[in-house]
C-alpha cells in the first residue's frame, strides 16, 4: 500500500534489463550498493549509528535503562527495538500510530539481533529477577531508497558495537552509579542481505523501484559462524525452492564481505 | 536455571511421543460458522483455530478500494485465554507481523483481479494454541476461502520445520519451539511448487537449513490431502443429506 507510483514503462524497463543481466542504476545483478557507516554520533545516547546504502539511510540510537526482567527469563537483560518510518524520509511515510510495515521491519532486526544471541543478554542481570538492563534499539529512517532492513539491521549492529554502560555498584539493595563505563557484551555481529525476485530472477539490495517491480523479497541474517539465524520472506508473490537456496548461498557470500567492512569501521 | 528438557531421546522420539518427521494429528472441519461466507477449524495438536472470510463485499473505509483487484485484509489474532499467561487482547506487534505475511502468504494464490473495488476480510482466531499457530491458521484459513467460494490458483497450505533437541523435526509444538534451535513455518502451493511464506528463527547452517525447508515441503504435501477430504468431506456431508430427504 505505501507504493511510490513506477510507471508500467520503467517496470518493463526494470524488468527487462535483470533478464539480460543489468540494472537500471548500473550494478550487476549481485552487486550490493557502497556503504558508508559512521559510530558515535549522537553523544545523550548510549550508542548510536548512521549507515548509508546508497540513497537509504538509517540511524539508530540505542538509550539503556535499568528495569524489569522477562518472568521466564529472570536472569538476562532486554532487548526491545523499534523503528520509525519519520515523515521526513519518503512522501509516502505518514506521522501516526506505527504501520505494520515499521513494526514488521523492527520485528526483523530484533530477530536477527535476538537469534545470533549478539549481545549477551546474560550479563546484563543487576538483581536476579528484580533488575535487569533494558536496551532499546530504536531505528530512525532518515531517506528511503529501498532496502530498509539491511541497512536497519546493519546501523543497529554497528550501534550497539559502540554502545556504552555505567558502571554501578549495589547498596542495600540499590543500583549507585560509578563513575566510567564499560562496553556492552556482545558475542557476535549478524548481517542481514536481502535479495529481491523480479520475474524469478534474484538481485542483491534492492532499491526503491525494483522493490515496486519485485514479486517477493527474501532477507536472510548471518552469525559470525555463517549460520543462518533470521530468515524473512516479503512481498505478494512467491519464490520457488530452489530460488530459496540459491538466494541463502549467495546472501552468506554478500553477509562475510559486509561483515569486513564492519569490523574495519 | 531449570534443567534442560531433553526434546528428543535416545530413540528418536519426541516429547509428545512422534517420530522426528512425523505431523500432529490434524483435524479440519469446513463450513462451522453460519453468518461468515466461508469458515473453517482446525486442530493440530493441542492448536485449536477458527478461521472465518467475508467477502467479497464492499470495502469500508471505501477510500481503501482498489479500481483493479480487491482488497485483501487478514487479521491473525490470539484469544485473551489462547495461552499460558492472559494475552492482551489488543494486537501485538507480532500479530500484526504475522496477519501481514499470511496476508502475502494468501495474495499470490487468490484470483483478487476477479473482484475489483471490493474487500475479501480473512479472520484467523486463535483459541488455543500450541506452537506452529501462523502455520494451522494459513491451512484453515484456506479451507474458509475455499468455502467461501473464492477462485484461487491452489490451495495454500502451511507447516514448520526446524531443529530440537539436536535433530531436524516436523511440525514443532510448543516446547520444541520454545527450546528448540530453530523454526521455520512455511506456506507453500504444491500445485506451483511455490513458496508464498517463509520466515525463520533460531540458528542452522546452509545445509540444514535446507534439509528442514524440505522436510516442511514434505509436511505440506500431505497436509495438503487432509484439506482437500475435509473440503469434500462437507459436500459429501450435504449430499447424503439430501439423498436422505429424497428417500423420504
Amino acid at each position: 500500500m505505501t507504493s511510490v507510483m513506477v510507471s508500467r514503462i520503467r517496470r518493463q524497463q526494470i524488468a527487462q534489463l535483470i533478464a539480460d543481466g543489468k540494472r537500471l542504476d548500473g550494478r550487476g545483478l549481485k552487486d550490493y550498493r557502497s556503504i558508508q557507516i559512521e559510530s558515535g554520533i549522537i553523544g545523550k545516547a548510549e550508542g548510536s549509528a548512521r549507515v548509508r546504502l546508497g540513497k537509504t539511510e538509517v540511524m539508530v540510537g540505542v538509550k539503556i535503562d535499568v528495569g524489569e526482567p522477562f518472568s521466564d527469563r529472570p536472569n538476562e537483560g532486554v532487548l526491545t527495538t523499534n523503528a520509525e518510518f519519520v515523515p521526513l524520509a519518503s512522501p509516502e511515510f505518514e506521522a501516526g500510530p506505527p504501520g505494520e510495515e515499521s513494526m514488521e521491519l523492527a520485528r526483523v532486526v530484533d530477530r536477527g539481533i535476538r537469534e545470533s544471541k549478539a549481545i549477551e543478554l546474560e550479563k546484563l542481570c543487576i538483581i536476579p529477577g528484580k533488575k535487569v538492563f533494558v536496551i532499546f534499539v530504536d531505528v530512525y529512517v532518515l531517506n528511503h531508497d529501498g532496502n530498509l532492513i539491511d541497512a536497519s539491521t546493519l546501523a543497529s549492529i554497528v550501534a550497539l558495537m559502540n554502545t556504552k554502560i555505567f558502571k554501578y555498584e549495589i547498596k542495600d539493595g540499590e543500583i549507585e552509579k560509578k563513575p566510567g563505563f564499560s562496553p556492552l557484551p556482545l558475542r557476535d555481529i549478524p548481517i542481514s542481505v536481502t535479495l529481491a525476485s523480479i520475474n524469478g530472477i534474484l538481485v542483491v539490495d534492492p532499491w526503491l523501484d525494483e522493490e515496486e517491480v519485485m514479486d517477493a523479497r527474501l532477507t536472510i541474517a548471518f552469525s559470525k559462524d555463517g549460520r543462518i539465524c533470521a530468515i524473512q520472506k516479503g512481498g505478494s508473490g512467491t519464490l520457488s525452492p530452489q530460488q530459496i537456496i540459491e538466494a541463502a548461498n549467495i546472501a552468506k557470500e554478500k553477509s562475510e564481505e559486509i561483515r569486513e567492512i564492519v569490523v574495519k569501521s | 536455571m531449570t534443567e534442560k528438557i531433553v526434546l528428543v531421546n535416545e530413540d528418536g522420539i519426541r516429547t509428545d511421543g512422534r517420530k522426528l518427521s512425523e505431523l500432529r494429528p490434524i483435524k479440519l472441519e469446513v463450513g462451522i460458522l453460519s453468518n461468515a461466507d466461508g469458515s473453517a477449524y482446525i486442530e493440530q495438536g493441542k492448536n485449536k483455530i477458527l478461521a472465518a472470510v467475508y467477502g467479497p463485499r464492499e470495502v469500508h473505509p471505501r477510500h481503501m478500494a482498489l479500481p483493479d483487484r480487491a482488497l485483501l485484509r487478514c487479521r491473525y489474532h490470539m484469544a485473551p485465554f489462547s495461552v499460558e499467561e492472559r494475552k492482551s487482547p489488543a494486537p501485538s506487534r507480532r500479530e500484526v507481523e504475522l496477519s501481514k505475511v499470511i496476508r502475502e502468504a494468501f495474495e499470490p494464490a487468490i484470483f483478487l483481479e476477479k473482484f475489483p473495488r471490493t474487500s475479501i476480510d480473512l479472520f484467523i482466531e486463535v483459541l488455543q494454541a500450541d506452537g506452529g499457530t501462523r502455520c494451522a491458521g494459513v491451512t484453515v484459513a484456506s479451507l474458509a476461502l475455499a468455502d467461501a467460494g473464492i477462485p484461487m490458483k491452489d490451495l495454500i497450505v502451511a507447516c514448520a520445520a526446524g531443529k530440537a533437541g539436536g535433530h531436524l523435526v516436523l511440525d514443532l509444538n510448543d516446547i520444541e519451539d520454545k527450546e528448540g534451535e530453530a523454526d521455520i513455518p512455511v506456506a507453500y502451493m504444491p500445485s506451483f511448487n511455490a513458496v508464498s511464506l517463509l520466515q525463520m528463527d533460531g540458528l542452522l547452517t546452509i545445509e540444514e537449513f535446507q534439509q528442514a525447508i524440505n522436510l516442511a515441503l514434505e509436511g505440506c504435501k500431505q497436509i495438503y490431502a487432509l484439506q482437500k477430504e475435509a473440503l469434500k468431506a462437507k459436500y459429501q456431508a450435504i449430499k447424503e443429506s439430501t439423498e436422505v430427504t429424497e428417500e423420504e
